[in-house]
């Protein structure tokens, strides 16, 4: 095993462009789990991004709340203003494993780890997040929503780091987020789904439903053009468009098409 | 059988307040002294880390060990390739040649092999052993090792008959074969009003033992010791002697502090020790196999896969006029203890019900499945949940309610059992049922939920029920083929030590144990030692299973106290002081001897059992249950909540309040898990999920405070009137559960776990029910 | 004291200084060592358990300044600087309630129950916004069907206020 580790964000960057193929290490959630028994990642080469102190925390300015690369769930969670402002971010991160996970576990560790079924990013996805990459080449920003191309791939270059992710902040008529997972806690989403209504439009995103999260624009659509919904296979039609589940180790594809359509008629029912 | 008048003493806890205990036991009516409550001995070394399991003990120069398995369900081993990139000479390497005596983990048959010779029978089946100084350089060198098989058909479905290429055992793959018989069922059945009949089935279940499994083999001289994780020192002592071929003086086996067993770490730590203690004796150093969760979960033993029948005639008020059940196991590759699993399960499957016509056909099934092995309940849980699940199921097809069908089955004194054992324990059990349901407020709660039901759209409330029932201790003879022995000791400075073979895992052992000792005596608490359980110092009282340690145990440690007095030439009211100076004062007069009080299992008078027929008295008692569960329903994701339990049990008398109040909470808990949310997802007959991210096991949001009350009825040949207690909690609440989302939704749910995908199936009516029929 | 010995060849070494139960500690480690790993094998600290190394039964929390953390996902070269407190260092005395109310059967779930236990006691303000059952919910507990922990750690909360 090979260790990088950077002094600064400089620094971290600077060994990201020579060696491409490290993995940075935010949380460690993700990258350690069955570690002893995952001979083969022992031979790679880490990149430590925890001492970037500048990564860490959220900061609130006037247009955006601004999670750091190094933000944990646990820093959301105990952030007064977010409750109030941006609480699907709550939500979603009350609903991440246990609080054992929430303190370590981080929002840019969660994006870049791109599993369908992630706690965080439909909340971020929802808000319209504003992802915030650097490199040696500078810094470029792209859209959450614009952020994954297919399954576990992304519009990020392998020297490119999350150093933050912007949420803009704007009132909302509606926010809901809701998980179903197997069990109230320490749970993978079965289903997972964020909705935001606000001057910006519908945003409807789903996890677990598809091989990235997403967000779907037939949903918008059909809820943008304001049709009366008599029950949840009113939405069908449209999901069907939007999503692809599948049949896995956690759960059915039917399942998760009959749950997303009642979770989201409720959600939309209460608007 | 000495009867009992009338109900002694009840203990009612309701979550986080003391317990509250009603006395209404007649002075003089039961002889002896009832243990006063005493803080768990072990406790606060728990609760600081103090305690040290298997892999927390110091260990000098030893080596890790790890086991290569088979990939395949089936099939010749072709080849067993080593890497060739791989060092080799700094591991030690040791396959089934390696081996003393046979090839065999001595327990029922013997047909299960140390290491796979050339064949396997299931995926994980072990095939080779390594051991090497570093951990990380062992998992590499696990990785290296390639098994190469030539696939044969295997068999992996228990429910149908084999295929001719898939009979591996016997002429059709059938392991085991037990029936009983009562009276006439065909005859009963054919001029029965009314024939409700249901198909049912339960799903595997895996332990999840917090500390996985873990064993130490090292050589002291000439004597191979193993130390780990484990309930049956002597189980592990009988299977090395017999594959390792050496002599009983040459082999000590000491239990360390076990982090959970469930029955998990009753037969299987057998196969662990002996692979360490090949690597020890092949390397000449001590040897460490600690498994790792994921292969844990999926190489070792899991609960007995259920399919059962049913086809009951009753009268149109309600009575049981004929129960023809048939009970189908999966036993997995090896025949490990499926018959006695099939045996309780099938002694069970009736239910604690009066009925003069039954019919139980149990059949355990070879399958190419990793084996099935002992858990808690051992065969009871999957045959209660089918049971209870149909007497609603009946109940709802008479129009009655569940209660009052139960009311006019349930056994009362003098009526007698599916293998015709008479009960006369006193016990009312109709009065048990009712004191459920009182707590649970199941009247008021009922009306409440139909009026939340025909408002609510999102969601529906429900309860269910269960009555039940448990024998304790082995069944039948078991208890005398175990001739258990246990010693009390009088030690040189006055104090007692108790030397038996049944272990502490968490339900209390250590704490009742001293209890017991120390009210005999009239000592205090400190004055008693539970020594560790090693097999070169404790005589063999037997496994810690069957729920017989507090019972049967326990007595044996009351008579050692007794014994003990008798060799100190004391009378039996010599209590105290008094006896700690006597004991002294023979070690005065016979330095470096042992005083030892000695207790031997004498069957309780009146209990016959034919094991030929399958008729009579299958347990010396039994505990009885009743149990009642409140569920929510959310419509939209089909989740099941359990919103309140309340389990409420007589299991004789209550040695130590807080300790059953925990084993019964516990064995809630996990019931819960089994009925909604574990399954076991298989490929190849191998468990797919086997890590606790896709194995979901309850945490503490997922359940209720879990209400315990206990009626009391001392049961007169259990220690101060106790009964076995441990398994007990693992019979009812599945087939309350069912039964209450059933009340919620009206749907028919008749397998578990009821995952949500499947109630969802269910309700939207893509999946096929169980049938009710009419009789003619 | 002796060492459990798992990291015997030659990996190259790291060299951290971290603050441990309230001490300085400066040692060589592995870099491929995760918390739980140095703490049981390379210090002999064996209180924290390892039941699952996938962060789902919190039987390894540790607090890594001032939070609950399973530390069998905090890889050790995170803990350079940082400050770690085992079960070793928690007070027998706070545990007292949890043992009246009988929170431990096993024990092998114990010892990250009780960093859990310890650290909501000393946190009475997070059941503001959470309920007791929802902070432990990242210990799983085979045997005691939670009921005798929430009891004590209801009883821990009583006790401080």
């Amino acid at each position: 095993m090979r260790l990088l580790l950077p002094e600064s964000r400089a620094d971290a960057l600077d060994l990201l462009a020579r060696t491409p193929e490290a993995v940075p290490v935010a949380g460690g959630t993700d990258v350690l789990v069955h570690w002893p028994t995952r001979i083969a990642e022992h031979d790679r080469t880490y990149l430590d991004l925890s001492p970037l102190s500048d990564l860490k925390g959220v900061h609130w300015h006037d247009g955006a709340l601004v999670l750091g690369g190094l933000a944990t769930y646990w820093d959301v969670i105990r952030d007064p203003r977010t409750l109030q402002e941006l609480p699907l971010l709550v939500s979603a991160a009350r609903q991440v494993g246990a609080v054992q996970i929430q303190a370590r576990g981080t929002w840019a560790g969660n994006i870049i780890n791109a599993s369908p079924a992630a706690d965080g990013v439909p909340a971020l996805m929802a808000y319209d997040a504003v992802v915030v990459l650097e490199s040696v080449r500078g810094r470029a920003e792209v859209p959450l929503a614009d952020l994954y191309t297919g399954y576990k791939q992304m519009r990020r270059a392998a020297d490119e780091l999350v150093v933050a992710i912007r949420v803009p902040r704007r009132p909302y008529v509606l926010q809901r987020f809701v998980k179903v997972g197997s069990r109230r806690a320490q749970a993978i989403a079965k289903v997972g789904l964020a909705v935001t209504r606000s001057a910006a439009g519908w945003r409807v995103v789903a996890a677990s439903v598809a091989p990235t999260i997403r967000r779907c624009p037939a949903l918008e659509q059909l809820l943008t053009d304001g049709g009366v919904l008599r029950s949840p296979d009113d939405l069908l039609p449209a999901i069907a468009q939007d999503v692809s589940p599948i049949d896995d180790i956690r759960s059915t594809a039917a399942y998760r098409r009959l749950v997303m359509a009642r979770v989201l008629f409720d959600v939309v029912r209460s608007a | 059988m000495v009867l009992l008048e009338g109900i002694s003493a009840s203990y009612t806890s309701t979550a986080g307040n003391a317990t509250s205990r009603e006395d209404r036991r007649a002075p003089g009516r039961f002889p002896g002294v009832y243990s006063a409550p005493v803080d768990r001995l072990e406790g606060l070394a728990k609760l600081t880390g103090r305690e040290r399991y298997v892999d927390d003990l110091p260990l000098d120069g030893f080596l890790w060990g790890a086991t290569v398995r088979s990939p395949a369900p089936r099939g010749r081993i072709t080849a067993v390739r080593l890497d060739p990139g791989v060092d080799w000479s700094g591991f030690t390497v040791v396959d089934h040649r390696d081996l003393p005596g046979p090839n065999v983990i001595a327990l029922i048959e013997p047909d299960q092999p140390v290491l796979a010779a050339g064949y396997v029978r299931h995926v994980h089946e072990p095939v080779l052993l390594l051991a090497h100084p570093d951990r990380h350089a062992l998992r590499r060198a696990v990785a290296a090792v390639t098994v190469e098989v030539t696939s044969e058909p295997a068999a992996l479905d228990f429910r149908v008959p084999p295929r001719p290429e898939e009979v591996q055992y016997g002429t059709d793959n059938v392991l085991k074969h037990l029936s009983i018989t009562k009276g006439d069922v065909e005859r009963a059945l054919a001029t029965a009003p009314i024939v409700v009949e249901g198909t049912y089935e339960t799903g595997a279940q895996e332990h999840v033992y917090l500390e996985p499994q873990g064993m130490i083999a090292h050589l002291d001289g000439d004597v191979l010791v193993l130390r780990g994780s484990m309930q049956c020192p002597y189980y592990v002592l009988k299977a090395l002697k017999h594959a390792l071929a050496r002599d009983e003086h040459q082999l000590r086996v000491v239990q360390a502090p076990t982090g959970g067993g469930f029955g998990g770490k009753e037969e299987y730590p057998s196969t662990i020790a002996l692979h360490a203690a090949l690597l020890t004796l092949k390397s000449g150093r001590p040897v460490k196999i600690v498994y790792d969760r994921g292969e844990d979960m999926a190489a070792t033993t899991k609960r007995h896969p259920a399919l059962v029948r049913h086809r009951t005639g009753v009268t149109a008020d309600g009575r049981l006029l004929a129960q023809d059940i048939e009970v189908v196991m999966d036993g997995g590759a090896y025949v490990t203890l499926s018959p006695v699993v099939l045996s309780r399960g099938i002694i069970h499957a009736a239910g604690p019900y009066a009925c003069d016509h039954v019919r139980i056909d149990g059949r355990a099934m070879f399958t190419n499945a990793v084996p099935f092995g002992a858990f808690r309940g051992f065969g009871a849980p999957q045959t209660h949940c089918a049971n209870e699940r149909h007497m609603d199921r009946i109940a709802a097809r008479l129009g009655l309610d569940p209660a009052e069908l139960r009311r006019r089955n349930l056994l009362r004194d003098g009526q007698s059992t599916a293998t015709g054992q008479v009960i006369g324990d006193g016990t009312d059990r109709i009065a048990l049922l009712e004191r459920a349901l009182t707590l649970a407020q199941y009247d008021a709660r009922r009306v409440e939920h139909a009026r939340f039901n025909a408002v609510s759209s999102a969601t529906r409330r429900g309860m269910g029920m269960a009555t039940f029932h448990h024998g304790a201790g082995f069944t039948g003879s078991g208890e005398v083929m175990l001739a258990s022995r246990l010693h009390v000791a009088g030690l040189p400075d006055g104090r007692v030590e108790v030397r038996s073979a049944n272990i502490e895992m968490g339900q209390g052992t250590l704490t009742v144990f001293t209890a017991l000792a120390a009210s005999r005596l009239g000592l205090a608490a400190s004055d008693i030692v539970i020594a560790e359980a090693d097999t070169a110092r404790v005589p063999n009282s037997g496994p810690t299973v069957a729920s017989r340690t507090a019972m049967v145990v326990g007595r044996l440690v009351e008579l050692g106290c007794d014994a003990l007095r008798a060799r100190l030439g004391l009378d039996q009211k010599t209590t105290g002081d008094s006896v700690r100076s006597a004991i002294r004062r023979w070690h005065d007069s016979h330095p470096g001897e042992d005083l030892i009080g000695e207790a031997t299992y004498e069957r309780p008078p009146g209990i016959s059992w034919d094991d030929a027929t399958y008729r009579g008295d299958a347990y010396a008692t039994f505990g009885w249950g009743a149990y009642v569960a409140e569920v929510e329903v959310d419509l939209r994701t089909y989740e099941t909540r359990v919103t309140d339990f309340v389990a409420v049990q007589e299991v004789g008398h209550v040695l130590q309040e807080r300790l059953a109040r925990g084993q019964v909470q516990g064995g809630v808990a996990q019931a819960i898990g089994w009925a909604l949310l574990e399954e076991c997802r298989w490929r190849d007959g191998a468990m797919e999920n086997a890590q606790l991210t896709n194995y979901i096991i309850p945490t503490s949001d997922d359940l209720p405070p879990i209400r315990v009350a206990f009626v009391e009825n001392p049961y007169p040949f259990g220690a101060q009137g106790a009964k076995g207690l441990g398994e007990l909690p693992m019979d009812g609440p599945a087939p309350a559960i069912l039964n209450a989302v059933a009340a919620a939704t009206g749907a028919d749910p008749c397998a578990i776990p009821l995952t949500p995908e499947r109630l969802m199936g269910m309700i939207e009516g893509r999946m096929q029910n169980a049938e009710l029929q009419e009789g003619t | 004291m002796r060492s459990h010995s798992a990291f015997t060849t030659p990996h190259s070494a790291l060299s951290i200084t971290f603050t441990l139960n309230g001490a300085s500690i400066s040692l060589d480690v592995d870099p491929a060592e995760r918390l739980l790993d140095t703490l049981r094998y390379r210090l002999s600290l064996t209180g924290t358990k390892e039941g699952c190394g996938e962060g789902e039964c919190g039987a390894c929390t540790v607090y890594l300044d001032g939070l609950p953390v399973n530390s069998c996902l905090v890889p050790i070269y995170q803990v350079r600087g940082g400050t770690v407190v085992t079960v070793e260092a928690l007070d027998p005395a706070a545990l007292q309630p949890l043992l009246a109310s009988g929170a431990t059967q096993c024990g092998a779930c114990t010892p990250g129950v009780a960093m859990t236990a310890c650290w909501i006691r000393d946190h009475p303000e997070l059941l503001a916004t959470h309920t007791i059952r929802e902070l432990l919910a990242g210990n799983l507990c085979r045997c005691t069907g939670y009921d005798g922990i929430v009891d004590g750690i209801g009883a821990t909360l009583e006790d401080r206020a």
